[in-house]
């Protein structure tokens, strides 16, 4: 019983995704699917923050950048090349180079936790700044101007490969982000089921521990942290080709947006996030509508946002995802008829690692003093290793 | 296919042609009896003080429309969409507008990154399209009308007046995107015609707040003028730090962009600074003063800017060419709105220009002083000759970009 | 000359900024290693309270020096019983919500005070130096860093109130042993991270106007600054800023605004990366 749950959850993910995939362009009209490929490429987005928080608890405020530059270098490479091919395929390379340079800086030198959270939220705030100056015409690259505050709003839409000119229609972008999303969620838990993405795992529990069983934890660290970054580059391809590149890619609302999506859905699972994600999207979505009438009664959107992420750390601290199986566990174990033997403890597929990926999920301490006696003044943490 | 269905449902009036698709043919005929158009207007975020004073002139044009009667036998329902500062939106519901609600027009769009944004998809789902802010210019394509003042109307007359009262020489700090980098090229124009010369420019990005080096900078290069068109509440800053050094007193400063500044800088700040605009609160007409006045009390907004006006204006405009084309097709509305049709209202007389698609307007010089502005001098009928440089839509109906127009300096 | 004094000044002034409106952060930070996401929003309320109150007939800077850090602090003390108590030890945690806190303030201001309140002008006229003329209220603010960075250590060195908390922030555990209340102590700390927040969102009201979303303007800065300097509080951000101030404008000096930004971060990252637990994590970290 409890080895099948796994296996049903991803057949029921699958069975979902293709639905999609198939169902709406032949049945949805236009606006539900541009609204559709938004939260596609949104959700590739969430599932690579997912990917190197949620399992290698790399926290990264700033997975931003990586977006933005997947969709400036595909919109400046689209416009140069005229093919666009070429261009989809830098835009993964060039954010995944980004990601190994940016990762090898920080985890050679050691730097982990909230330090490293500044560094990527500073690096990302660079790019913003750099491309919001770029209105001049000093800027442009070969054809492409990087346009400042407008963004590129000429970004081309993909072609089919080889043929360039004959782009591809609304539903077809929407076909090729769900199907994108659907082969990245399954290549995650594939990653996440080898040997390596075991080690991954185990450094996000105990990095120490992995390092004196000699593995170079830094290498494994510096691979998730590509594999995120190319993720974000591809979402930041999708969503160009949804709505188009602007500096907004880089900023720091949009590097949150993912970090709400991620807490929301549930820290430590794949599919929680995607579903944070697009729920959010479509709660965004409905309140811009809301306000009909002017001059009085405007329901602010930043205030709606704002309580539901409070009301969320502060009283679902594992996400959805979390909540929805415990609720199902529930009612399994309150099943009438009787069962054999018990569901045992640690395999709870997921779910289990939502409460196990680092201190700061570890919610009931007894005393505040006792959570975080600050690091002695001689040794900061990891610093000296 | 969508398209397909769009241009079914606008010739079939009726809406015979969807019975394919059930549920919709029963909305659609429920539709029949009011008329829907659409606004975009970013009523959160950072830009929502613009973007609620052009909900509120919207809806009362609007509601003026509806109390005479409506446009052909229909009354107009006006759905707002808020896309919270953020382009994403924007293309989400001008996506929806055009394809689910089905309106006749969409208006709106503030900065210019969300009017290219949504631009190219009004056109692909052929719905009429009008911006209403005042913006770089070069924009050509027929199927959007652009109600706002451009460089070209406003720098000239601007330069000539305040260099005629201050000076030659002329220090430029300007917001550093398209808008303010095609600005500070058309000041440099306009100064250099005007015999004199642009000691520095300096571009400042959208959230820069502090302007203590520049104000240092500024007084070390002696200008007889400023020239700021800076954009946004962090710009706001500059005037505030530029009175207290109290430079306010030793450099006059002229902007094409102070509007609503005046409300939330004090008086000491901006007293004497000087605005160049297709429209202003202080324009003393009948007309405008009851405009102004319903805006303040009706709709509880205390400042309004040329972009609130310009979307009044748009939403009249777009309803006169309703009703000559006796029609909400489309081409037989754009085809009677390039016939040269007028709008006299609060900003005086607009008129669209069938070559660019852009608004022949007066411009005013004003003044702000005690948080207002008084107009200082008026300009009737300046038309886009910015604009017109790059785009000829009468020989080029198919054109579709925005141009970057080139100043010669 | 008056040129390189007029430099002088803009440094000192562009550090003095950095530490007021860091300083906030900075307490919080040491003492209780809770990162306040809504630090920006703090100062934003400070500055909505100063003027409120200003224009409702109260003294400038009875408004600026009293209620501003006053209601801040109050709400600061509210904010930690409700939100922040429940999540210590978790700093990804506590950043999470005070950051929903920070959306939530943005959205409840803009409702309730709309988003067109006239500022304040800056008291104090201008100052001449040679050829030049600046803002006196500006080298006032710099007397007010240098005035709350003394007045902090005088606290932290002298008084029992420092001694208590120099006591929790070395050990936590051995101060509660010793009979220091700690939900009172971070309570308090708190409340004294959210008045100087408000005092500074006060003061710099007349410089930058409000507007609901000011915090965003600031609380990158804050944070990078912070940071940077490491876990002492006053020392650290003094010599984050002094250093990050100097570079940013310098480079704004010498080339653009926006390379004067783009220095400040990027000398931030690099002196992460040698500097992992920021300046003081490595050098004086005896000091306060």
């Amino acid at each position: 019983m409890s080895r099948l749950l796994p296996v049903l959850g991803n057949i029921a993910v699958l069975v979902a995704g293709l639905a999609a995939l198939f169902g709406l362009p032949a049945f949805a009209e236009t606006y539900v699917i541009i609204n559709a490929t938004i939260f596609a490429s949104f959700a590739i987005l969430a599932l690579s923050l997912a990917l190197i928080w949620g399992y290698a608890g790399i926290l990264c405020f700033g997975q931003a950048a990586f977006f933005g530059l997947g969709g400036y270098t595909y919109a400046v490479a689209a416009i140069n090349f005229g093919d666009t091919t070429g261009a989809a395929a830098l835009a993964v390379a060039l954010p995944a180079l980004f990601a190994a340079l940016l990762g090898y800086f920080m985890f050679w030198g050691r730097i982990s936790d909230v330090y490293l959270g500044v560094i990527t939220l500073t690096v990302s705030l660079i790019l913003y700044r750099f491309v919001n100056q770029t209105a001049g015409e000093q800027w442009n690259i070969g054809e492409a101007p990087l346009g400042g505050f407008n963004g590129i709003p000429s970004t081309p839409i993909l072609n089919w490969p080889g043929r360039p000119g004959e782009q591809l229609a609304p539903e077809n972008i929407f076909s090729l982000a769900a199907g994108l999303l659907i082969l990245v969620y399954f290549g995650c838990k594939a990653l996440l089921a080898t040997r390596f993405g075991r080690v991954v795992v185990a450094i996000r529990e105990n990095e120490a521990r992995v390092a004196l069983l000699g593995y170079d934890t830094r290498r494994y660290k510096l691979a998730i942290f590509v594999v995120g970054g190319a993720v974000a580059g591809l979402s930041g391809l999708m969503f160009a080709n949804s709505v188009f590149v602007s500096p907004t890619m880089f900023s720091l609302p949009v590097s949150g947006q993912i970090i709400i999506w991620v807490i929301i859905g549930g820290l430590g699972t794949l599919i929680g996030p995607v579903i944070g994600c697009i729920l959010m999207q479509v709660l965004t979505n409905w309140l811009g509508t809301l306000n009909q009438v002017p001059g009085f009664g405007w329901v602010d959107p930043n205030l709606v946002l704002g309580v539901i992420l409070m009301v969320f750390v502060l009283l679902v601290p594992k996400g959805l995802m979390a909540l929805a199986a415990d609720a199902v566990r529930w009612v399994v174990r309150n099943l009438p008829f009787p069962r054999r033997g018990k569901v045992p403890e640690g395999r709870k597929g997921d779910v289990r690692s939502a409460s196990a990926t680092g201190s700061h999920l570890e919610s009931v301490h007894t005393s505040p003093f006792r959570r975080f006696a600050p690091p002695s003044p001689s040794g900061g943490r990891k610093s000296s290793a | 296919m969508p398209i397909r269905r769009r241009r079914l449902l606008t010739s079939a009036a009726a809406g015979l042609g969807a019975a394919s698709v059930g549920p919709f043919v029963i909305r659609d005929l429920r539709a029949q009896d009011v008329l829907k158009i659409a606004g975009i207007h970013d009523t959160s975020g950072g830009l929502d003080i613009y973007g609620k004073q052009m909900v509120a002139t919207m809806d009362l044009a609007v509601s003026e429309i509806n109390a005479k009667g409506g446009l052909l036998g229909k009354q107009v329902k006006l759905i707002n969409y808020d896309p919270q500062s953020n382009i994403q939106f924007y293309t989400q519901y001008a996506t929806e507008a055009a394809t689910k609600e089905k309106v006749a027009v969409v208006h709106g769009g503030i900065t210019s990154a969300s009017r290219e944004a949504i631009r190219p998809l009004l056109k692909r789902f052929n719905t009429l399209y009008f911006y209403n802010t005042l913006y770089e210019g070069g924009v050509c394509d027929r199927n959007i009308f652009c109600t706002g003042s451009t460089p070209a109307q406003t720098v000239e007359k601007l330069m000539s007046y305040v260099m005629k009262k201050w000076g030659k020489k002329v220090y430029t700090i300007a917001a550093d995107y398209n808008y303010g980098q095609i600005t500070a090229k058309w000041i440099k124009k306009y100064t250099q015609d005007n015999g004199g010369e642009v000691v520095a420019t300096d571009f400042f990005p959208l959230d820069v707040t502090d302007f203590g080096p520049t104000i240092k900078k500024i007084q070390a290069a002696k200008p007889d003028l400023i020239l700021a068109p800076l954009v946004g509440a962090a710009h706001i800053s500059f005037y505030r730090q530029w009175a207290a050094a109290g430079m306010n007193k030793q450099i006059p400063l002229a902007s094409t962009t102070f509007g609503n500044e005046v409300v939330i800088t004090s008086p000491e700040e901006h007293n004497g600074i000087h605005v160049v605009f297709g429209y202003l609160e202080g324009i003393n007409t009948p007309e405008n003063k009851a405009f102004v006045e319903t805006i303040h009390t009706k709709y509880n907004i205390p400042h309004m800017t040329e972009l609130a006006a310009m979307t009044y204006h748009g939403v009249h405009l777009w309803a006169e060419g309703v009703r000559k084309a006796n029609s909400i097709d489309r081409m037989k509305v754009i085809e009677a709105l390039e016939s040269g049709l007028t709008f006299a209202g609060p900003a005086g007389k607009t008129t669209l220009d069938a070559k660019t698609h852009h608004n022949i307007l007066d411009v005013y010089i004003g003044e702000a002083k005690d948080k207002k502005f008084v107009v200082l001098e008026k300009f009737p009928v300046q038309t886009p000759a910015d604009t017109a440089a790059v785009c000829d839509l009468k020989k080029n109906p198919n054109d579709n970009k925005q141009y970057v127009i080139d100043v010669k300096t | 000359m008056d040129y390189a004094a007029i430099l002088a000044l803009q440094i000192c002034s562009a550090v003095a900024s950095l530490v007021l409106i860091s300083l906030g952060l900075a307490v919080i930070f040491g003492m209780m290693r809770v990162i306040n996401l809504a630090h920006g929003e703090f100062l934003m309320l400070g500055g909505y309270a100063a003027i409120t109150a200003y224009n409702n007939g109260v003294n400038l800077w009875l408004a600026m020096l009293i209620v501003a850090p006053l209601t801040v602090g109050l709400f600061g003390i509210v904010v930690e019983r409700l939100i922040i108590r429940h999540l210590y030890g978790r700093l990804i945690d506590t950043m999470l919500a005070t950051w929903g806190l920070s959306l939530a303030m943005i959205g409840f201001v803009t409702v309730v005070f709309g988003n067109t309140v006239s500022g304040i002008s800056a008291p104090l006229g201008s100052l001449t130096i040679g050829a030049y003329r600046t803002g006196a209220y500006e080298v006032f603010l710099v007397l007010v860093a240098a005035v709350l960075l003394v007045a902090g250590w005088a606290v932290l060195r002298f008084t029992r109130l420092g001694l208590i908390a120099r006591g929790t922030m070395q050990n936590a555990a051995m101060a509660a042993a010793l009979g220091v209340s700690p939900s009172l102590v971070y309570a308090v700390t708190f409340g004294v991270g959210a008045a100087l927040s408000g005092l500074v969102g006060g003061l710099l009201a007349p410089l930058s106007g409000v507007v609901p979303t000011i915090g965003a303007a600031y609380i990158a800065k804050a944070f990078i600054t912070v940071i940077s300097g490491g876990a002492a509080i006053l020392s650290g951000t003094a010599i984050a800023s002094g250093l990050l101030g100097t570079i940013n404008t310098a480079m704004t000096f010498a080339f653009t605004p926006v390379l004067g930004e783009v220095a400040l971060l990027a000398a931030a990252v690099i002196l992460l990366r040698i500097l992992p637990q920021g300046i003081t994590g490595r050098f004086f970290q005896r000091s306060l």
